[in-house]
């Protein structure tokens, strides 16, 4: 398939994300046993399950980080488990954002959020610094911009994180638990930078375990459970009012977990 | 009675400074200083060593080994790769090169190159060139394993956020992976360009012109021409020369690398 039709096809209105029978074995072990997702553009989706259930593993198929056994993954008009596509060309439209931030350790705050527009996209460095600081901006730290990563805490490099995927102005951004590595007190920034992105419009695919966040923000919620997903809707009805017993349980422990503990 | 284990350490500090007290008493005491000085410090043999110890040898020294560790680098970086790639028999060539080249002696690689390739290839290299390939290839094994150890070092996460940004795997390992891995790598690279230049005195092997000696050649020549071991002596002075600074060079690249490291566990934590 050609990325030109592609496109416009995504332009046209279908779904952004589309992803039809997955799997995915490590070896032996099958972690993803058939999946099937859409995404619309605008939409926030948050991922939920207990560790082990393949979420990360399905985020990490969604850019082919991960390459699928089998099945097929679309995202804004580009099939990336056709073995033709053009993979570095269609992953700059899917901003991606990691457990451990892994921002570029030589280079600057403003280097890291750079470097890609103009080795990439081969945007001018004027343009390429623009995007930057407007970014950098939005995510709260524009005085961060001289800084080196490692001046940063974990809170901070992962706004930052957040603010390099977004200067290639991705079409869709995959989070992979952004909040998981953060002591407390520093959850919320990145949750608050997360929640802006959300109303202003921005495609998302979330793993998560903030329970809160995934109640607010997302339009729809997948719960996921031993390389499936085991139930799918709106976060009023997958965490609110869940009909499966796995999610039930599985709610309880994360919603209650002394509580959880005691009933075990 | 037991001493306790402070009294201990202090007993034990006495007599590691009587050690040492009674070894430079023996040296001072029975050493023949006289005939020891006219061996090897004879100023006069020494001042017939100038200016060509420097302007010749010491030079020499220093475009040989950089020459040769130009070479080790580049080969280095290749078989580094080499053996962190995915084509398996890219590995075993890999392998098998490092570890013969660490575990033979450089001169026995110069003689080989010296005097074997010219008689198995019909080809004639010019000093310079054999000179650098030599070290070139002594240095690489090394140096690769050194590259090797600072590629992996580099977290597989940097790779991962450099391919979700769109950059190809080239990209990635010129742009993000090997700046990183060089500034683990400085120090022990700086160590091996020590050893290097330390190895070229071995070159003489090759059989040198006199504007090609380097120190340690020099150094002979003029030991024979002043029946001294003075400019022996001085010779070793000048390798001193270049290694004292790069010793100091390693040593301080290292305490900045921790010092980066101390800052950014502090900041975190």
């Amino acid at each position: 398939m050609s990325a030109g039709t592609g496109e416009a096809l995504a332009a046209s209105g279908g779904p952004i994300v589309e992803i039809t029978g997955l799997h995915k074995a490590f070896g032996m072990l099958e972690v993803l046993k058939g999946i099937d997702v859409s995404v619309e553009r605008g939409e926030v989706v948050c991922i939920i399950g207990p560790s082990g259930s393949g979420k990360s593993t399905l985020l990490r198929c969604v850019n082919v980080l991960e390459e699928p056994n089998s099945g097929t993954v679309v995202v804004n008009g580009y099939e990336l488990t056709d073995p033709d596509v053009e993979i570095d060309k269609a992953r700059r439209s899917i901003g991606m954002v990691f457990q451990g931030f892994n921002l570029f350790g030589h280079l600057s705050v403003l280097d890291n959020l750079t470097v890609a527009q103009r080795k990439v996209l081969k945007r001018d460095a004027g343009e390429a610094e623009r995007l930057a600081r407007e970014n950098l901006e939005k995510v709260g730290l524009a005085e961060k911009a001289g800084a080196m990563p490692e001046q940063l805490s974990g809170g901070q490099q992962q706004r930052v994180a957040i603010a390099r995927a977004l200067s290639m102005q991705p079409a869709v951004m995959l989070f992979d638990e952004p909040t998981s590595a953060l002591d407390p007190e520093l959850v919320g920034d990145v949750l608050g930078v997360m929640r802006r992105l959300a109303d202003e419009g921005m495609t998302m695919l979330v793993v998560t375990h903030e329970m809160q966040f995934a109640r607010e923000v997302a339009d729809k919620v997948l719960f996921m459970d031993g390389g499936v997903v085991v139930e799918s809707g709106p976060p009023t009805k997958v965490i609110g009012d869940p009909a499966e017993d796995r999610t039930k349980t599985f709610l309880s422990r994360v919603l209650n977990p002394i509580h959880a503990a005691e009933t075990d | 009675m037991p001493m306790s284990p402070r009294k201990r350490a202090q007993a034990f500090r006495g007599v590691q400074y009587g050690i040492l007290v009674l070894v430079v008493a023996a040296m001072v005491f029975f050493a023949n200083w006289e005939k020891l000085g006219n061996a090897f410090f004879d100023l006069e043999a020494m001042s017939t060593q100038f200016p060509g110890i420097i302007t010749t040898a010491l030079v020499n020294t220093i475009i040989y080994t950089g020459l040769g560790f130009a070479l080790g680098l580049a080969l280095g970086l290749v078989l580094a790769l080499m053996k962190l790639s995915s084509v398996a028999p890219y590995r075993w060539i890999a392998t098998v090169y490092i570890e013969f080249f660490r575990g033979v002696p450089a001169l026995l690689v110069f003689i080989a190159l010296g005097f074997g390739v010219p008689v198995a290839f019909q080809i004639q290299f010019d000093t310079y060139s054999t000179v650098a390939i030599a070290l070139g290839l002594v240095g690489s094994g090394y140096i690769a394993e050194t590259l090797r150890a600072g590629i992996q070092a580099v977290p597989k996460g940097q790779v991962e956020a450099a391919r979700s940004l769109g950059m190809s795997q080239t990209r990635a390992m010129v742009t993000i992976v090997i700046p990183q891995a060089f500034r683990i790598i400085l120090p022990p690279l700086t160590n091996e360009l020590i050893l290097l230049t330390k190895d070229s005195s071995l070159i003489y092997i090759l059989g040198l012109l006199g504007t090609q000696y380097e120190l340690a050649k020099f150094g002979r020549e003029g030991m024979n021409a002043t029946n001294s071991m003075s400019p022996i002596l001085l010779a070793g002075l000048c390798y001193l020369l270049i290694t004292v600074p790069l010793g100091y060079l390693s040593r301080h690249l290292e305490r900045r690398a921790g010092r980066k490291r101390d800052e950014g566990l502090e900041v975190t934590a």
